[in-house]
């Protein structure tokens, strides 16, 4: 009855096959237990939460040549439970027939960033919280502010005549 | 060189020993009944192990409770195998307490000299049942508020001090974000707490005495 006597050439012993196949089954129950438990812990780091996309502003064909068109949208970022959503605004302003003739503001104020608005009569945006001044060409006519109005670059307009801005998150 | 770790450790710690008391114990002549005080033990690590899991995304406050629940189920990899776990395990865990319980009474092993593990095991059973109503409330859902409400109410229909209880149960008369915090603290760690300490010195009598034989026909 020993177990050496029968490991022959290509037989294992008993023990040997016990050994094996112990380390076979811990080793799944081992996976089982361990995927689970490390993607549960790593999930949220896989997660990137789309930081940019292509934000549709309004049909192209409303915009006026030469008149400041306002617009507004927000995102909302989810984290986990968690969801903040932020406004964002800006003008659009056509300079001519074509499409690409096109500069868009970004409303904030580029002193504390407040939200300034366009004011006709005074041909200028307005800021409402210390009178920052900028043209329509965005440049700065007074107050603090220490910088143009901050554009959006990336813009197109879709085959259904939707203007629409890429927004990225700074 | 394995052998020689093992002596090594060996002289310092006395695995051998503790291997001799712990696991190579007599025991009376097999019986799956005698398993269920095992499992519970068993049953207590996994509950211990999937909570502390759930603690990574679990909020204890009524603004984000019943959210944070909903993503562990919805927005986690494998949330649910965890919650699903957690949740079937402590019916399970109460269930398996209950049996233990009954078949140390049919087999009337609470005599001289074990008195003490079954009054040791009866606060076991009574804290195991304060895990259960302590973490029913945490998801923060319909069910287990009313079911909290009733159930404080029912601890506060003692006489006398009855409303005493209730008050000190909820934080106050009302349920609200401090009882949902006080549940919580006592689930994962005052109640855990007391279970840990209450199996150990279970643990140690059952070492110590040894386990029962089952009566013969003559008791
Ligand atoms: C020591 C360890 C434990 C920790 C750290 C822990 C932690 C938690 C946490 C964070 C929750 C909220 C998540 C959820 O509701 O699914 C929870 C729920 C719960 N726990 Fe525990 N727990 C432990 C042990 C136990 C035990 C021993 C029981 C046994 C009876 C138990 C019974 C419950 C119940 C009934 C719920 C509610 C489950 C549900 O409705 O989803 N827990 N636990
Ligand atoms: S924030 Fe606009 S001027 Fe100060």
């Amino acid at each position: 009855m020993s177990d050496e006597g029968h490991t022959g050439r290509n037989e294992i012993s008993r023990r040997d096959f016990i050994k094996v196949t112990t380390g076979i089954v811990g080793g799944v129950i081992g996976l089982a237990v361990g995927v689970p438990a490390i993607a549960y812990l790593l999930d949220p780091a896989f997660k990137s939460g789309a930081k940019e996309a292509w934000i549709p502003i309004g049909k192209f064909a409303d915009m006026q040549i030469g008149q400041p068109y306002a617009f507004s949208f927000t995102r909302v970022q989810v984290n986990g439970w968690e969801r903040t959503s932020t406004s964002h605004g800006g003008f659009v302003i056509r300079k001519s027939d074509n499409p690409t003739d096109t500069v868009i503001f970004n409303s904030r104020c580029t002193h504390l960033g407040c939200t300034v608005n366009w004011k006709a009569d005074a041909q200028a945006f307005i800021c409402p919280c210390h009178d920052g001044k900028f043209g329509i060409n965005g440049k700065v006519l007074g107050g603090p502010p220490p910088r143009p109005l901050d554009q959006f670059t990336d813009f197109r307009v879709t085959q259904d005549g939707v203007l629409e801005i890429y927004y990225k998150e700074s | 060189m394995w052998k020689n770790v093992y002596e090594w450790l060996d002289e310092r710690l006395g695995l051998n020993d503790l291997y001799k008391n712990l696991l190579d114990r007599p025991e009376p002549k097999g019986n799956w009944w005698n398993t269920l005080g095992s499992a519970a033990l068993f049953l207590f690590i996994l509950q211990g192990v999937t909570g502390i899991f759930l603690t990574v995304y679990y909020t204890p406050s009524p603004d984000h409770a019943y959210d944070s629940i909903n993503y562990i189920m919805n927005g986690v990899a494998f949330g649910w195998l965890i919650r699903g776990i957690h949740h079937w395990g402590a019916t399970l865990m109460v269930v398996v307490v209950f049996i233990h319980m009954l078949r140390v009474f049919v087999t009337a092993s609470f005599k001289y000299p074990r008195e003490l593990t079954w009054l040791i095991g009866i606060g076991l059973f009574l804290v195991t049942l304060g895990m259960g109503f302590t973490g029913y409330l945490l998801p923060w859902n319909q069910q287990s508020y009313w079911a909290t409400t009733v159930g404080t109410q029912i601890a506060g229909s003692v006489p006398f001090i009855g409303d005493f209880i209730l008050k000190v149960l909820r934080g106050g008369s009302d349920l609200s974000a401090l009882t949902l915090q006080r549940f919580f603290s006592a689930h994962i760690w005052m109640l855990p707490a007391a279970l840990a300490g209450l199996i150990g010195v279970h643990l140690y009598l059952i070492i110590k005495h040894g386990e029962s034989n089952f009566p013969s026909k003559e008791d």
